[in-house]
This record gives structure tokens, sequence and C-alpha cells, in this order.
């Protein structure tokens, strides 16, 4: 592994200082390492590119690490990620992509999750995106997740996308069984002519389910971001989605809100704001001495990272 | 130390100009408390929103150690060594009360000096250091960590807007005795409590935007007791 491979790996995995269990590495669009361990069995797919992941029931508190990183310009990789969590087991997933692209033509990665959690599972999915490299070529993802929870399961997405990353097209589809409970945060900063697209669709299948979504965006310069959801509430079920957005320059954000109580008993909300960067936040950290712009860049570092 | 020359602040309200404050002249000595005083709505908030920057003033002229702030922005003020404690604490969307204390005292704290920003107002650092600074906080809670905020950055000049406000009796002791320790700094503070007017060197007394009397809690108080009866009689109609 190289400097690049290092820079990159460590800036979508440092956040997360869990003892390092099964992990897998891919690079440019090849599996590099990966280790299994005896609670979590990872198995390369035999017909597409990607791999099984095996959680056993009743695994506590393990971690498992599968970065993607990308260092050449022109390729399109394609991956396939199916995750299947036992009976009462706990784990951390910390996944992401880098890619770093200094040459003209665009890096894509489209990675296509699958989460299915067995009852009483809990699961917290950490996946951070960036793009660096200063070619013209695009620095492109695209992700789709797929999450099929059982009764009383827990699952908790962190997305985290801190610039440079030049297109981005995030799919995500949950269905949830009983009581099952599922958390999304998901922080975006799009600058310059960057583009980022969110679309979530959660069907609240089960009695007592509850999805959260929390959004929160950043819009510099030229960049476009939009925000589509769409609860479906088809039992005595609550969801709430809160997106909030911050402008600045010329950049746009639109958010596209959809809810579908089909069950009288859903309860479901659907939260937006949009706007400058709020006039009395710049007031008081100026009042503390910062200047305006340094006071700008608390504000949004704070809003995505806090 | 701090100079008000003139000052007036005029709004465009329905059509016409309303004023605000009208040809305010005090004059700040160094190491005093002051406490201004006057109904709602007299203008107290503005007057030091305008002398830290937050406002600006319609005319006027505001003078800091002899240098003219007037035209300075919010933080070239701050950093000249002016702090004002918000009358309505500000939240954040993901600052924690940490971050704001490091960035008010310019350097990374460590734990025990959080610690002891924070006991000065009375909370545990345990408690709150970590916290975001939002609005899950109560407004006790608030007021107290704004002004362990002003507290942190050890400015010659403190300006604090109805510190009391929120805070329960049962600490105000603890509250008076902050200022009365703030030794060979400048205070002022926007009071409408009796503990607090009793610690001041200097009341100033606003009614409309004027200064309507200058001087000692005991030459001032008649002077107080009739503004806050006209203000309530002019708006039960029967002035
Ligand atoms: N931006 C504004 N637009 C309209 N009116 C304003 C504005 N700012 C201040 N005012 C008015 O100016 C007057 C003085 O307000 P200010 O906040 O200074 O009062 P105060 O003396 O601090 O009152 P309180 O004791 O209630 O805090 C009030 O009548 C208020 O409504
Ligand atoms: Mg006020």
């Amino acid at each position: 592994m190289d400097k690049i491979d290092k820079d990159l790996l460590e800036k979508i995995t440092d956040l997360h200082k869990i003892e390092l269990g099964a992990f897998n590495i891919r690079k440019n669009g090849q599996a590099i390492d990966k280790k299994s361990t005896k609670e979590i069995e990872i198995v390369p797919k035999k017909d597409k590119s990607g791999i099984d992941v095996f959680v056993k029931p009743n695994v506590k508190n393990k971690a498992l690490h599968i970065p993607v990183i990308i260092t050449m310009g022109g390729l399109n990789d394609l991956v396939y990620n199916d995750f299947y969590v036992g009976e009462n087991s706990s784990i951390t997933i910390v996944a992401g992509c880098g890619i770093h692209n200094s040459t003209s033509e665009n890096s894509v990665h489209n990675g296509i999750h699958s989460f299915h959690l067995e009852k009483n599972s809990q699961v917290k999915y950490i996946e951070r995106h960036i793009g660096v490299g200063n070619g013209s070529g695009g620095k492109i993802l695209n992700p789709v997740t797929k999450i099929y929870q059982k009764e009383n399961s827990s699952l908790h997405i962190e997305t985290l996308q801190i610039g440079g990353v030049t297109s981005s097209i995030r799919k995500t589809f949950a269905r949830l069984g009983e009581n099952a409970k599922l958390e999304v945060q998901e922080n975006i900063l799009t600058t310059d002519e960057e583009k980022a697209e969110t679309e979530f669709k959660v069907v609240l299948k089960g009695k007592k389910s509850s999805v959260e979504v929390v959004s929160h965006s950043v819009a510099r310069n030229n960049s476009f971001q939009k925000f589509k959801s769409n609860l479906v509430g088809e039992n005595d079920c609550f969801g709430h989605v809160e997106c909030d957005g911050i402008l600045l320059d010329n950049a746009r954000i639109v958010s596209v809100p959809m809810i579908d109580a089909k069950d009288n008993n859903s309860s479901l909300v659907h939260e937006a704001a949009i706007g400058k960067i709020a006039g009395d936040e710049l007031v008081k950290l100026m009042s503390l001495g910062l200047s305006q712009e340094e006071a700008e860049n608390t504000i949004i570092k704070g809003f995505l990272m806090g | 130390m701090l100079k008000i020359e003139n000052l007036s602040y005029n709004i465009f309200e329905d059509e016409k100009d309303r004023e605000i404050l009208n040809d305010i002249s005090l004059n700040f000595e160094k190491g005093k408390i002051y406490v201004i005083t006057g109904p709602n709505g007299s203008g107290k908030s503005t007057l030091v929103k305008i002398v830290m920057g937050i406002k600006k003033q319609t005319s006027g002229k505001i003078f800091f150690n002899g240098k003219d702030i007037s035209n300075l922005s919010i933080n070239e003020r701050a950093n000249l060594g002016i702090s004002y404690a918000f009358q309505q604490p500000v939240t954040f969307k993901g600052l924690k009360v940490r971050d704001l204390l490091d960035i008010a005292s310019h350097k990374k704290n460590d734990f025990n000096t959080l610690c002891d920003y924070l006991a000065q107002v009375g909370l545990c650092a345990k408690e709150y250091i970590n916290r975001p600074l939002d609005d899950k906080l109560s407004g006790g809670e608030l007021k107290r960590i704004e002004l362990a905020l002003t507290l942190a950055r050890k400015t010659p000049l403190n300006i604090f807007d109805e510190p009391e406000a929120g805070i329960d009796l049962w600490s105000f002791d603890n509250l008076t005795n902050i200022f009365k320790n703030l030794k060979n700094t400048t205070n002022i503070i926007v009071s409408h409590q009796t503990k607090i007017l009793e610690i001041a060197d200097y009341v100033i007394l606003l009614k409309n935007g004027k200064v309507v009397k200058i001087g000692s809690y005991s030459e001032v108080k008649p002077f107080i007791e009739n503004a806050t009866c006209g203000k309530l009689r002019s708006q039960n109609g029967q002035d």
C-alpha cells in the first residue's frame, strides 16, 4: 500500500477507533486484502463482484471494516455487498469510499449494499465518502442500500460526504418489521459544481416500527443538493424526517417530502428548513472574536461533524 | 474607558421614523460597575448592542480607550476587549459547550480549566462540556453558559444583558459575587433586579430611549419607581 492508499484509508476510517476485527479492503475494483473472524465470515461472491458477510447469532460488539479506495481514472467499479446479521448480534460496520483521481477520466464507484437484520440484532453502519485529487475527471459515487429489518432489530446509519465528490446519487430502501428501529444521520457538503442527491423510501410494515432520518446539508458555490424522502406507514408506527440545509453563495438545495400514512395509526412527520447560515449564530461567534469567515467555517464544521 | 457621544438610533416603521435611542451621552470609568435599568422597551438592549457593534447607530460616536470604534465590526470590537453576554443566548446546531468555551478563551482548554469556567456559574463541567449548546438546554442553563463564555474571555469591558433572567433566586448571591469579584474590569449590567442594582457604583435609568437619571442607586431609586409606573400607566392607556 502506498501513501495515497494510506491517506485515503485514514480519511474514510480514522474517526472510528474501533479495534480492527474482520475486514475487506477493495482497491481499484479488486479485493486486495481480507480477514474473516470466527464470528464474522466474509465470502467473495462467485457470480459477480463483491462479498457476502455472515455475522453469526449472539455476536457482541464486534467490528467489520470494508473500505474501498480508488486511485485511478477511467474506472467504473460495481460491487455488491450483502450483510446477513444473525439473531441477537450487535456489530459496527465501517464502510466508505475514497477516490483519489488526478486524471481527466471519471472514476465511478457503485456500491450496492443489502442488510438483512435478524430478530434483536443491532447494527451501526458508518459510511464516509470523499473525493480528492485535482484531475478534471469526475469522482462519482452512487451507493444503493437495501435494508430488511426483522422484529426488534435496530440499524443506525451515519453517512458523511465531506466534499470532493463530483456527483453522487444515494438511494436507500428499507422495510421494517415489528418494533424495528432505523436511524439515519446523513451529513453532506457540496462545493463548486458538485451535485448530491439522496432518496429514501422506508416502508414501516411492522407494528411499533420507527424511523428517524436527520439530514444536514451544506451547499456552497454553485453546487446542488436534492433530498427526497418517502415514508410509508402500514401499521401503528412512527416516522420522522428532518432535512436541514445551509446555503452559501449560489448553491441550491431542494427537499422533496412525501409521507403516506396508509394505516391511520401511523404518525409521520417531515420537517425541512433550508436557508442561509443563521445570523444570530454568526453574530455570537463574532462577538467572541472570530472573523465572519472563521465564524462561518466554525458553524459549518459543527453542523456537519458535530 | 468607554465613552458614548450623542448616540441616536432610529428605525423606520409604518412609513415613519421611530426613535429608539435619543441623543445619549455617557462616560464609563475603568473598574466600576454600571447597572442600566428602565422599563421594558426603553432601549437598554439596543444601547449595549450598539456598543458591541451588533446594531449600527443612526448617529453619534463611541470611543473605547480613546479609540473611535463607531464603525468597527463586531469582532474588531471583541478583539479590542469588549464582551457581551446576550439577553437571549444563541443556540447552535452541532457546537458543544466546550467548543464555545475554547473559542471564547482563544485556546484549547483542558478539563480542569473548563471546569473552572463552569464552576463560576454553578455548573458541573462533567455534565455540560460535551453537551451541544442547543435548545435542549434549559433557559437557566443557557443563561449560565452565556455568562461563563463572557467570563472566559477575560476582557477589560464586560456587558451583561439581564444576566439574572432565568437564574433561580437561590443562586442570586453567587451571581452578584461574580460581578463584585471582577476586579479591574469595567462592567455594564442591564438589569431590573434590586440585588444587582445594589452592587452598582452607578445606576443609569433609561426611559423611552433617553437617560433620565444617573447616580448611585439611592439617588436613582425614586426615579425608577416613577419610570416603571409611568410605563405601566401609559400601557394601560390611562396616561
Ligand atoms: N429591529 C427592530 N424592529 C422594530 N422594533 C425594534 C427593533 N429593535 C428594537 N425595537 C424596539 O426598540 C425598543 C427598545 O428595545 P430594546 O430591546 O432595546 O428594549 P429593552 O430596554 O432591552 O427592553 P427589555 O427590558 O424588555 O429587554 C422596543 O420598543 C423594541 O420593540
Ligand atoms: Mg433588553
